[in-house]
This record gives C-alpha cells, sequence and structure tokens, in this order.
C-alpha cells in the first residue's frame, strides 16, 4: 500500500480488487502507527473518513463513481474544511471549526475523494522547514533528523512516509516543489488563477497558489482535473478551458526545447544535485528533446523581491486574526488595544511576527516608494525574464532547490540562509507561471528534485514531460526506509 | 477683521444595490444584528471579494452626472487600521486610481446665485459595521450588516465659503444621487454622511488656513449648525492668539459643540496598497456610452425645462426640481390639471405645508397627483373658488373622498353661476338691507368700491362661499344702480 500511486489506487478499486473502506482503513492505521514519529498531520479525521469511503463504495456499486471515488487523500490545514478545525498550524486558530469549506475541498469531494484529515505545515505556510508549526516540527521520512521542507511540509512528508497516496498543497515561493523535493514527491504548482483561492487562507494573495503533490506526474495530471477550474467566487482565478491532463500525458516529447537558466546552475548549488539533474536533462535527450542554455538576468533579484511583496501582504491578510470575532483571544483583555495586542502576540508564532513587522515596514508612509513599489517593479522584470525566455523555449529546467534536506534545527536562527533555500523556486511565483518538481536521484541518501517551468497554463506539457521521464526512471517509487 | 471660511466636503453614499459590494448578503436595512453578514462579511479566513457590477455601474453614472473623467482602469486598495466594526482589518477603498475623476457640481443658493464646485474625485468603498455602546454591560457589541454595503465617497474641492453653501451643495449631491436612483439618499438611515474639513483665513488671504475635519455629521441641519460653530471656535482662537491644529473633531448636536477626536500624529498610517484579490476594474467604453443613455433627465436640466415649458419662475423651477419625486409628481399633476402654473403654486404652496406640517414624505402624501389635478381642473372651469378649493383639499388629505368632485358633490361645495339663483340672493340681500341700500347710493363711485364689499359679504355668507364672487360683483353693481 505505501508505494502505491493514485492511479494504482484508482484503478484498483475501480476492478474491485479492494474496497475504498478497505484502504482508508489501512491507510488511518499506517498514520496511528507512525505518525508519531513523523508528525505530518495535525487532525485525523477517521470517523469522517470511514463513514465517506463507504459512500463512496455505495456510489461505485450504484455506478456513480466521480474521477477520484473513494481514493483516500489529506488536505493540507490551510484549507477550510466544513465542520473540521482548521489551524493553519496556529495557534491563533487552533479552536477554529471552519463553516464551511474551501472550493479545492468541495471540488475534491465532488469527484469522490475520501479526506483522512488535515497535515501540517509552517504556521501560515510561512516557511521552508515546517518548523515554525504550532503543532511541532515535521520530520523528513527519508531522515528524522532533518527537515521534509515547507511549507506543504506535513504534506509531504504524509506521502512519503506512506500515510497518504496525495495530498493538497500550497505554493507561494516553493511551499509545494521545495517538499516535495526535499521528500522525494511528484508536486505542482499551477499558473496563478488555475485553482481556486477561495476557502484558502491567504498568505500572499497574489503568489499563493495551490496544487497537488503525490508520488507521480500522472497522479497530479489526475489530482488536478478535479482541483482546477473557474471559481466565480474568487476574482483573480482565471476562465481557462480546463485541460485533459492525464489524456495528454503522453504527447510526444521530440523538438521539446529545453531551456536551461544558467543562473539555476552557478555557484551555491550541491553538486550532487547539479549531477542528478544533469542526469535527467540527458534522458530528455534521448528522448528527442534539445537542450539550450538560457538567461533569467534578474534571478538575484527575486528574493528580496518576493520578501517584501509577501509580507507586504501577509501583513494586512493577517489583520482579520485579532481576537474579536473568531479563533484566539487573550485572557481578560482590560481594553480593546490590550485585547488586539494580547491576542495577537500570543496568538502567532516568531516566524509570523516577523513578517507582519517587515510587510508593515515596506508599506508604511515614507518606505512604500523605496519597498513595495521598488518590488513591483522588479517583479514586473522578472514576469519579463520569463517571457523572453520562453520565446526561445518551451519549457524551463532547473534543480528545484540548491541543497538536499537540511538538518533540523540547522537554519531556524538565520532566516535569511533559510530564505535563500527558496532561490529557484521563488521567481516562478512572482511570474505566476506553472511549475512542478519531481525526483531526479539521491544527495547522498536523500531525494533531489528537479523543477520544470512552463508557460501559463501549460501544465499539461509539464505533466507530460514528467511523466514520459518517470516512465524511463523509478526514482518516484522509490520508499523511505522503514516506510516500505 | 474679516474672516472666510473654506470648507470641503467628503460625502459618503450608500448605494442602493440589492447585494454587498463583495459578497452575496443582502443591504437591507433595519434586520437582527449580524442576520445579514455572510462568511465574506465576516472575514472568515479563506473568503474573498467578488466586485459588485451594479455598483461600478451606479459609480459610473454618478461620475457622468458631474461631468467628470471615468477611470478606465480603477484600483480597489487597501486601507489598514483596526477596529472591531472592520472585520478584515483593513477597508476596500480607492485611493490612486479612484473610478471618478474630476468633475463639478452646481449649487444655486438663497439669492439665486449660482457656483461651481469642484469635485476632486469620488471612489468606491465598503461601508464598515456598527459598534453598539448601550446595553452591552460595558462592553461593546458589534453588527456587521452593514459591513460591506458599497459606498461611494464624493470629494470636493475646499471651493466652499460658508455653511450655507456647503449645505447647498450636500443638497446638490443628494438630488444628483435620488435622480440617477442610486442611492435613497436617506440621511436618518445613514444613507448618506458626511465629513466637513472647515479652515478660516483672513479675508484675501491666499493660502489656507489650518483646516480640523469634523466626522460623521448626519443631517442637512446638524452640518449647517456644526460648520459655523467650528469656524466662530476657530475664528475665537485665532483672535485670542491661539492656533488652529490639524486634528479630526467630533460634533455634538446636544450641546452645539464640535471636540477634539485625534490630533495629527495620532493619525493611522493606513498603509493603502492595491488589494491583490481583486484585479483592476477594466471599463469598457460601451459600458460608458450605454449608461449615457440610461441617464435620466438631471435637476438642472429638469429646472430649465420647467421655466421654458411652463412658464415658471426659476424659484419655483427649482424647488419643484430639488428631489425627482417632487419633480414627477409636478408635471402628473399638471398633467390632470392642464395650468402648470396652478399645479406649481399648489404643490409648492399647500400641498408642500401640509407634509411639512406632519413631517410626511411626499411618498406618503394623502393626497395622489391625479387627486390635486382634478382640484386644480375645478379650480380652472370656476366649478369652485379659490376659499373653497383649500376646503376640498383638506377634505382630500383626510381622505373623506377620492376625487375632488366627489368631495365637491357630496358636500355640495359646487360654486353657484346660476344667474337665476344669484339674482334671487342679491335681491334678498338688498330687500333686508335699506339703510346700506340708501348710503351706498348716496355715495360717489371711489366710496361705492369700498361699500359694495358689505353686500358680497352678506351674499357669500348666506352662499356659504360658493357664489361666484365676479358674477354676485357684477350683478350688485348693476342692481344697486338701479
Amino acid at each position: 500500500m505505501p508505494s502505491h500511486t493514485v492511479a494504482d489506487l484508482l484503478r484498483g478499486l475501480a476492478a474491485g480488487d479492494f474496497s475504498s473502506e478497505e484502504i482508508t482503513q489501512q491507510y488511518l492505521d499506517a498514520i496511528a502507527d507512525r505518525d508519531g514519529q513523523i508528525n505530518s498531520f495535525i487532525t485525523v479525521t477517521r470517523e469522517q473518513a470511514l463513514e465517506q469511503a463507504r459512500a463512496a463504495d455505495n456510489a461505485r456499486q450504484r455506478g456513480n463513481a466521480g474521477a477520484l471515488c473513494g481514493l483516500p487523500i489529506a488536505h493540507k490545514d490551510i484549507f477550510c474544511t466544513e465542520g473540521v478545525r482548521t489551524s493553519c498550524a496556529s495557534k491563533m486558530l487552533d479552536n477554529f471549526i471552519a463553516p464551511y469549506s474551501a472550493t479545492v475541498v468541495n471540488n475534491m469531494a465532488s469527484a469522490g475523494a475520501v479526506m483522512l484529515g488535515k497535515t501540517n505545515l509552517d504556521e501560515f505556510a510561512m516557511g521552508s522547514s515546517n518548523e515554525t508549526s504550532y503543532y511541532g516540527t515535521v520530520r523528513n521520512p527519508w531522515n528524522t533528523d532533518r527537515v521534509p521542507g515547507g511549507s506543504s511540509g506535513g504534506s509531504a512528508a504524509a506521502i512519503a512516509a506512506g500515510l497518504a497516496p496525495a495530498v493538497t498543497g500550497t505554493d507561494t515561493g516553493g511551499s509545494i516543489r521545495q517538499p516535495a523535493a526535499l521528500c522525494g514527491l511528484t508536486g505542482l504548482k499551477p499558473t496563478y488563477g488555475r485553482v481556486s483561492r477561495y476557502g484558502m487562507i491567504a498568505f500572499a494573495s497574489s503568489l499563493d497558489q495551490a496544487g497537488p503533490m503525490a508520488r507521480s506526474a500522472e497522479d497530479c495530471a489526475l489530482l488536478l482535473q478535479s482541483m482546477a477550474g473557474f471559481d466565480e467566487r474568487d476574482s483573480t482565478s482565471m476562465d481557462v478551458r480546463v485541460d485533459d491532463y492525464a489524456g495528454a500525458l503522453d504527447q510526444d516529447l521530440r523538438g521539446l526545447k529545453i531551456g536551461l537558466p544558467k543562473e539555476y546552475f552557478s555557484a551555491g548549488l550541491d553538486p550532487a544535485i547539479g549531477d542528478a539533474v544533469h542526469a535527467a536533462l540527458e534522458e530528455y535527450r534521448k528522448m528527442g528533446a534539445e537542450t539550450v542554455e538560457i538567461s533569467l538576468p534578474h534571478t538575484e533579484l527575486a528574493v528580496p523581491c518576493y520578501y517584501v511583496i509577501a509580507p507586504a501582504e501577509a501583513s494586512t491578510n493577517l489583520s482579520r486574526f485579532d481576537g474579536v470575532r473568531y479563533g484566539y483571544r487573550c485572557e481578560n483583555p482590560t481594553d480593546l488595544d490590550d485585547l488586539y495586542t494580547r491576542s495577537r502576540e500570543e496568538g502567532f508564532g516568531e516566524e509570523v511576527k516577523r513578517r507582519i513587522l517587515v510587510g508593515t515596514y515596506a508599506l508604511s508612509a515614507g518606505f512604500y516608494d523605496a519597498y513595495y513599489r521598488k518590488a513591483q517593479q522588479i517583479r514586473r522584470l522578472i514576469k519579463q525574464d520569463f517571457t523572453d525566455a520562453f520565446k526561445q523555449v518551451d519549457i524551463i529546467a532547473g534543480p528545484t532547490t540548491p541543497n538536499p534536506a537540511f538538518g533540523i534545527g540547522e537554519k531556524v536562527s538565520d532566516p535569511v540562509t533559510m530564505y535563500l533555500e527558496d532561490i529557484y523556486t521563488i521567481a516562478v511565483n512572482l511570474a505566476g507561471l506553472p511549475a512542478l518538481s519531481m525526483p531526479v536521484g539521491f544527495a547522498g541518501e536523500l531525494p533531489a528534485g528537479m523543477q520544470l517551468i512552463g508557460r501559463d497554463f501549460d501544465e499539461g506539457r509539464l505533466l507530460a514531460a514528467a511523466h514520459q521521464y518517470q516512465q524511463r526512471s523509478d526514482w518516484h517509487l522509490r520508499t523511505a526506509p522503514d516506510c516500505a | 477683521m474679516q474672516w472666510e471660511v473654506v470648507i470641503g466636503l467628503e460625502v459618503h453614499v450608500q448605494l442602493t444595490t440589492k447585494s454587498k459590494i463583495f459578497s452575496g448578503a443582502s443591504t437591507a436595512f433595519g434586520a437582527t444584528p449580524n442576520s445579514q453578514a455572510c462568511a465574506v462579511d465576516l472575514a472568515l479566513p479563506g473568503t474573498l471579494p467578488v466586485l459588485n457590477e451594479q455598483a461600478v455601474n451606479d459609480a459610473i453614472l454618478f461620475g457622468l452626472a458631474i461631468d467628470a473623467d471615468i477611470c478606465r482602469d480603477s484600483v480597489f486598495e487597501r486601507k489598514n487600521y483596526f477596529y472591531p466594526d472592520l472585520p478584515k482589518g483593513y477597508q476596500t477603498s480607492q485611493m490612486d486610481k479612484p473610478i471618478v475623476g474630476h468633475g463639478v457640481v452646481e449649487i444655486r443658493l438663497e439669492d439665486g446665485s449660482t457656483r461651481n464646485i469642484r469635485v476632486h474625485h469620488a471612489h468606491l468603498e465598503e461601508d464598515a459595521g456598527k459598534s453598539l455602546h448601550e446595553d452591552f454591560h460595558g462592553m461593546s457589541g458589534i453588527d456587521l450588516n452593514r459591513a460591506g454595503t458599497p459606498l461611494i465617497e464624493i470629494v470636493s474641492e475646499p471651493d466652499l465659503r460658508s455653511a450655507e453653501e456647503a449645505v447647498a451643495y450636500l443638497r446638490k449631491i443628494h438630488s444628483i444621487v435620488t435622480y440617477l436612483g442610486i442611492s435613497d439618499g436617506d440621511m436618518s438611515q445613514g444613507s448618506m454622511r458626511c465629513d466637513a474639513n472647515v479652515s478660516v483665513r483672513l479675508k484675501g488671504e491666499e493660502e489656507y488656513g489650518t483646516r480640523a475635519e469634523i466626522k460623521n455629521i448626519n443631517s442637512f441641519r446638524f452640518v449647517e449648525r456644526a460648520i459655523k460653530v467650528e469656524a466662530q471656535r476657530q475664528i475665537d482662537l485665532i483672535e485670542d492668539g491661539g492656533k488652529v491644529v490639524q486634528e479630526t473633531r467630533l460634533y455634538d448636536s446636544d450641546k452645539n459643540e464640535t471636540r477634539s477626536m485625534r490630533s495629527k500624529e495620532e493619525a493611522n498610517d493606513y498603509r493603502y496598497f492595491p488589494c491583490p484579490d481583486l484585479l483592476p476594474v477594466h471599463i469598457e467604453q460601451s459600458l460608458i456610452d450605454s449608461l449615457q443613455k440610461q441617464m435620466p433627465e438631471l435637476p438642472d436640466a429638469k429646472r430649465q425645462r420647467f421655466e421654458t415649458e411652463y412658464g415658471l419662475s426659476t424659484y419655483d423651477a427649482s424647488l419643484l426640481t430639488a428631489e425627482r419625486s417632487i419633480a414627477d409628481f409636478f408635471e402628473a399633476c399638471s398633467k390632470v390639471a392642464g395650468d402648470a402654473k396652478l399645479a406649481a403654486n399648489w404643490v409648492n404652496g399647500e400641498l408642500s405645508a401640509a407634509l411639512n406640517r406632519e413631517g410626511k414624505a411626499l411618498k406618503d402624501s394623502p393626497v395622489s397627483a391625479e387627486q390635486l389635478g382634478g382640484l386644480i381642473v375645478r379650480i380652472r372651469d370656476n366649478s369652485i373658488s379659490g376659499k373653497i378649493a383649500k376646503q376640498v383639499f383638506e377634505a382630500l388629505w383626510n381622505d373623506d373622498g377620492q376625487s375632488a368632485d366627489e368631495v365637491i358633490e357630496a358636500k355640495g361645495l359646487k360654486q353657484v353661476s346660476d344667474t337665476g339663483a344669484l339674482e334671487a340672493m342679491v335681491d334678498e340681500v338688498i330687500a333686508a338691507n335699506p339703510a346700506q341700500v340708501e348710503q351706498f347710493r348716496a355715495a360717489d363711485d371711489g366710496k361705492r368700491k369700498k361699500l359694495i364689499g358689505f353686500f358680497v359679504g352678506q351674499i357669500m355668507k348666506a352662499s356659504k362661499g360658493q357664489a361666484n364672487p365676479g358674477m354676485v360683483n357684477q350683478l350688485l353693481n348693476k342692481k344697486l344702480s338701479d
């Protein structure tokens, strides 16, 4: 079961090899057995999951099976789920039971998916290591002294540990791709606007995008099919046709032009990861693709630009957590100011407070032009880099992260070093483009990821490119030790 | 010293859209607290705003009505501050690129003169909820029904020079938005509120004085009083050697004074920035064109038409066009009456007085335009005199009949113009008052004019006012001279 892909499970369910209730029970048992060590779940919805599984089995018997009928999945605990605690890994929302479900959650439930529970993340998705969660650090199943990446660290660790075949993630600066890379998985950040953000607790609204995390590109294609689509409740979602992702996985790659940004292969890249990426690119050339060196000249500005825009948006997105209507409220407030100050001081963790302060500063009178406006100008330059590159090439490839999973506690006291771990992923969010990460080997015992970046709404091509590589490799099927 | 008052107004107008500006919740007034606040209005985590198209159309209509440029790509921004009735911790508003640019509003003063007041811009934004400080035992209650109600904030240039001008401007804005049908303009329900920026300077001075902003004034009367009292406060302060400080003040209508709320130093840094949850609002020329076609006749145009088409004075036409409902009432009435001047006199006179006396709005008038028109018809054809007409009006007002004709009939108020009947009455009065007849016959022409009044009075008394006074005069002159 642990190494089963979504595709395997859906085939087995369709063939009647097992019922949804059976496999749901197995995943719930696995969570109960082993998640104590990994800490990938914040909430396990055991009874509800079994109920949904039985309903899925009934639906299938009646010939009424949706695309994901009976498939056990989990949701990152950033998606609102009606009647279930939605914490965003913060003390602030520890007591928050969402009264409605996110569009992504509804879409997947309509397709028949069964929810096992809610997975851990960095508090309010702010982090690259899953060490900032109010519910504790998540451990990387490949080496439990290492981080799983973040912010969708719980989602990645749960799949890598065989506790769920697929989990939703969100990606603001690499939060799907970086943990996917660090845990040996495939994860896709769709084009901004492809998947509804309604019901997904906002970190940085202009950058946030939900996407699937699973073992294979085929799995991601199956999941995205149900997640994607225009949503009239999200003004930034785009009314663009949803392609048949699974149906296009075998599209011909001959003549595909892959751009290799020289800035992504420079100093600072772990040599073992570099080797793994180059070996994968060699496979692509064997499949008939062409690789060309390109330049994304504003790459080095991506991290500073991101760390102005994202905190600026976050600082006001998080203003609603004020202790007035829901969530954490301090005890015995003396007056309104005290209520606000202590509720937020006690309810938010250090990293969240750091970013609120940075963002508030960047938007302040007298600093706005120097920071926020400047960052928006740089953002346009970064987007232009990609637009220019895509005149030459069809997709862009490079390492997902400069290093494999680092040690727990190693970078937590040095936020700037931590932020630089996202150097290859952040520009993609600033440009709004789709990108996926897939496993292409190892750096020592730890997985190494390669990132493929596409044009707007070109998810189908990315998934096909990853799928065909995965037909010739088995990195995505490797399982962490003790998780087999 | 000669002081000049300088005033700029920020007028908040609630739009009468069915649902809120960024959510599907109803905007109806007066519901149970928090019964009209959905997940978006409560700012639950993960919720997102979706712009109400009608609110955009309403704002464009207003812009076109004041001859303003419509911003083709306007942007919503977040205005950040913490307050319990502001659920998101920011108000979604507009700053750099408001939907309506520079415009002009013409105001007419009591003396008949007019002035053009420049509008700096008008922008769309959401209203906040309400904090209720009574009935909660030392705590405050929050009602979010109003949160998210669409507003346009209309910001004038500091072009107003007196409290009276400020009121005239406010009335004109009221008249425009109600003509357009984009707001009910009901100040008692907070549909229109205003902030006044007030400063004073010596007459002839170029530079503006330091201003104080008086927040949230909610009636025409209070606007006038608040500005007057604030201007006087500033003048007194300066004349006593003091200095006006820039601050926000509150008008206390009970004490008729303004009080400091917060100084400039305590003012919020609102950290405006474009709202990433909303795309810029792109407005096509075709939308502007189609809204322009829907534009109803506006107060100024209507006033001019009333003057030329109906031959009314500017004063009467201004009164009649101040509100669209009055103008509509007048036109309906005039059509039935067949005499615009009489209709104008009755609408501005008797009807308006009756409404004022009972504190009623025109829409609640017991006398309809058709009824009043029917009444005027009977004045015109001499069925009743002006005096009797007032009685008929009273009866209609008190619901003592469906139409003027019915009242006249039922009460037997028809004017007596029948020569035979009048002759009999005249003969009777002449016979009963021989001394007066003697006196009349002995008098010269000048005195006769006075003396005849006695006979007319007697006849009117006998006829209960129904005798046709013109005919009575004629008959008397003839008979007494015989």
